[in-house]
């Protein structure tokens, strides 16, 4: 009881009653966001002649792994993941470099037309993603680039160039100047600086960029829709929506899926989550 | 095995090799001009920024303002499915495109202001839900108590989960009989619910999605705001015998603005352009919640009509362009941008 009541009587002045009632809200709140969550997992262990069921226990009673078993072995389920991967990851690449490059330029020269382009780069966050689809599937389609690898890297690299160019500017700014001309002094090149001194420091921020460029195209279902329709180019957003779109029988490869993709990414993004929300101030705090 | 096999992985690591192996070339011998040109032949002194965008630069004016200028031409031309190779262009296309938008059914039936008007009713409840449950949350977990981190981090599961999957889980759960929102509004003596069907239900399924979706980013950015507070200014207040809401309206509230203020603005933006939740929580596709980007889709890629979708973007887009003008009227939202 005296523990009970020292947990409840921490902080402040408040009562044993709000307390509670804090605590009851929060429990409420984390049970909204996480059962939905809860229910893939349980759903994915259900054995196929279970699925449609209206058992809500998280974890059924004669749990399988069947599901998983036939995800890899009647689905190319491993195919998606990879056509997924190798797209994210030269997205990224390319888009961290180019964006890295620019934003140095925007932080330390006070150049011509740097003020009209900082300008466009937010004013290319406001235009609707579906807008830009019909040009781009046209212009694909006559470049032939429908179907391939090559052409969704390119277009998911540049459309996050301007977030990552605002995130790494930001950065950059923070960065003293006096390094920069000390090393110059030292007969180092502008270059050489921003290479040695500039990039080693903003290590953090890029990685930031670098996970909001991967983030963009991993989880992007829409440019990924109208570009791939190949069978061996799916990724394994538009791979997850096939199998919801086939019988209901499948919902339990769904959920296994679902899972197998959530824990990776989830893991990542719990890890990274405080500086995720630091890159995100970083910008508008220090722009 | 995962229909992954050693010929996929050989091509596909080819084609992106190929493809970087280029874009190096490309990109070499556009900074080597750009080094020629203005820095030996002119003696530029911003010769070193210019080569630093240039990549950049050239990227976007290949895949931004060409694909918009693309999309200009289109809306003057009636470009379909049936005339994808030789359509025709010119000022009366434009002008059929344009009036069709607002006299003819965008879709099947939906018109454009209903749309339109639903596109505000939505990005209206979706930027008041974030903000005050995410607000109300924030509230909370910003006191010293025993198990706040676990309560943090629980709450932020939404944002953690891949959109695509969220939705695609929030979808199957609201079918009629398996889905468990049904199964408890049963249990507990309620009629279920045919979300998937009823057109009132199911914008209020995409809307419900969404709200579980928004609401921890928005807990998040809020949180981070009350922490940057000075706890001086609430020792003050209470000095001053001010209540709680007091508190509250006169020293939290300002004192969030300037993290609030561009977390609304980008919410409400980010929300008027939302495709993933009102695009697949709607499966049997009603007309009746589809809001603007939706349609658009719809009109572009079902329906096959480009030159009339092209125009349609570009009204979307000037009406984004009308907020964001009127924003930056009023709040000067752009001097950040000039300061350094």
């Amino acid at each position: 009881m005296k523990g009970i009541k020292r947990f409840f009587y921490r902080s402040r002045g408040d009562s044993p009653f709000k307390r509670v009632l804090i605590h009851l809200v929060l429990i409420i709140a984390c049970a909204i966001a996480i059962y939905p969550a809860l229910r893939i997992l349980s759903v994915s262990l259900r054995p196929g002649n279970r699925l449609l069921s209206t058992d809500l226990s998280i974890i059924p009673k004669d749990a399988t792994f069947e599901n998983f078993r036939r995800l890899f072995t009647e689905k190319d389920f491993l195919l998606w993941v990879w056509n997924s991967l190798i797209i994210t990851i030269t997205t990224a690449t390319i888009g961290v470099i180019i964006a890295s490059a620019s934003a140095y330029a925007f932080s330390r020269w006070k150049f011509p037309g740097r003020n009209a382009g900082m300008v466009f780069l937010l004013s290319t966050q406001m235009i609707p993603a579906a807008m830009m689809m019909v040009p781009i599937y046209i212009i694909a389609a006559k470049l032939q680039l429908i179907n391939t690898y090559r052409g969704l890297a390119l277009a998911y690299s540049v459309t996050s160039v301007p977030f990552s160019v605002w995130i790494l500017k930001g950065y950059y700014d923070t960065i003293p100047r006096e390094l920069e001309e000390a090393a110059m002094i030292d007969g180092m090149s502008q270059m050489g600086t921003f290479y040695r001194i500039i990039l080693p420091l903003a290590a953090p921020a890029l990685a930031i960029a670098f996970l909001f460029n991967f983030m963009n195209a991993w989880n992007d279902y829409m440019l990924a829709r109208i570009m791939l329709q190949k069978r061996e180019m799916l990724t394994w957003t538009l791979g997850l929506f096939r199998l919801q779109d086939q019988f209901q029988t499948e919902w339990g490869m769904y959920a296994a899926a679902s899972l197998l993709i959530i824990l990776p990414v989830g893991g990542l993004f719990f890890y990274s989550s405080k500086w995720l929300v630091s890159g995100l101030t970083l910008g508008s705090v220090k722009g | 095995m995962g229909g992954l096999t050693g010929k996929i992985i050989a091509q596909s690591l080819g084609q992106v090799g190929s493809t970087l192996a280029f874009l190096i070339l490309v990109i070499a011998v556009v900074e080597v001009l750009l080094y020629l040109i203005l820095g030996k032949a002119l003696k530029y002194r911003y010769t070193l920024p210019y080569m630093l965008i240039a990549p950049a630069a050239i990227g976007l004016a290949l895949l931004v303002i060409y694909p918009i200028g693309y999309e200009v031409r289109l809306a003057f031309s009636n470009m379909s499915l049936r005339s994808f190779k030789n359509p025709e262009f010119g000022l009366d296309q434009a002008w059929r495109n344009f009036r069709m938008i607002f006299t003819q059914p965008v879709l099947k039936q939906a018109m454009f202001f209903p749309l339109f008007l639903r596109t505000i009713l939505w990005t209206v409840i979706q930027v008041t839900s974030h903000v005050v449950f995410g607000m109300c949350l924030a509230l909370l977990l910003h006191r010293p108590m025993k198990l706040r981190g676990l309560y943090q981090a629980l709450i932020i599961v939404p944002w953690a989960i891949p959109q695509v999957i969220a939705v695609l889980t929030w979808r199957n759960e609201f079918h009629f009989e398996y889905g468990f929102i049904n199964i408890m509004l049963t249990r507990i003596g309620l009629n279920a619910v045919s979300w998937k069907t009823n057109p009132f239900w199911n914008f209020a399924a995409v809307n419900l999605t969404n709200i579980w979706l928004g609401v921890p980013f928005m807990m998040v950015i809020i949180l981070g705001g009350l922490q940057s507070i000075s706890k001086s200014y609430y020792e003050a207040a209470e000095i001053d015998g001010a209540s709680g809401w007091k508190r509250f309206r006169s020293v939290t509230l300002p004192l969030l603005q300037p993290v609030l203020t561009p977390a609304i603005i980008l919410g409400t933006i980010w929300t008027f352009n939302l495709f993933n939740v009102p695009f697949l929580i709607n499966q049997y596709e009603l007309e009746t919640s589809d809001i603007l980007v939706t349609a658009l889709f719809r009109a572009a890629f079902e329906y096959n009509r480009y030159g009339f979708a092209a125009a349609f973007a570009l009204v979307i887009f000037a009406i984004l362009f009308v907020f964001s003008v009127v924003y930056i009227k009023l709040t000067g939202g752009l001097k950040g941008v000039y300061e350094r």
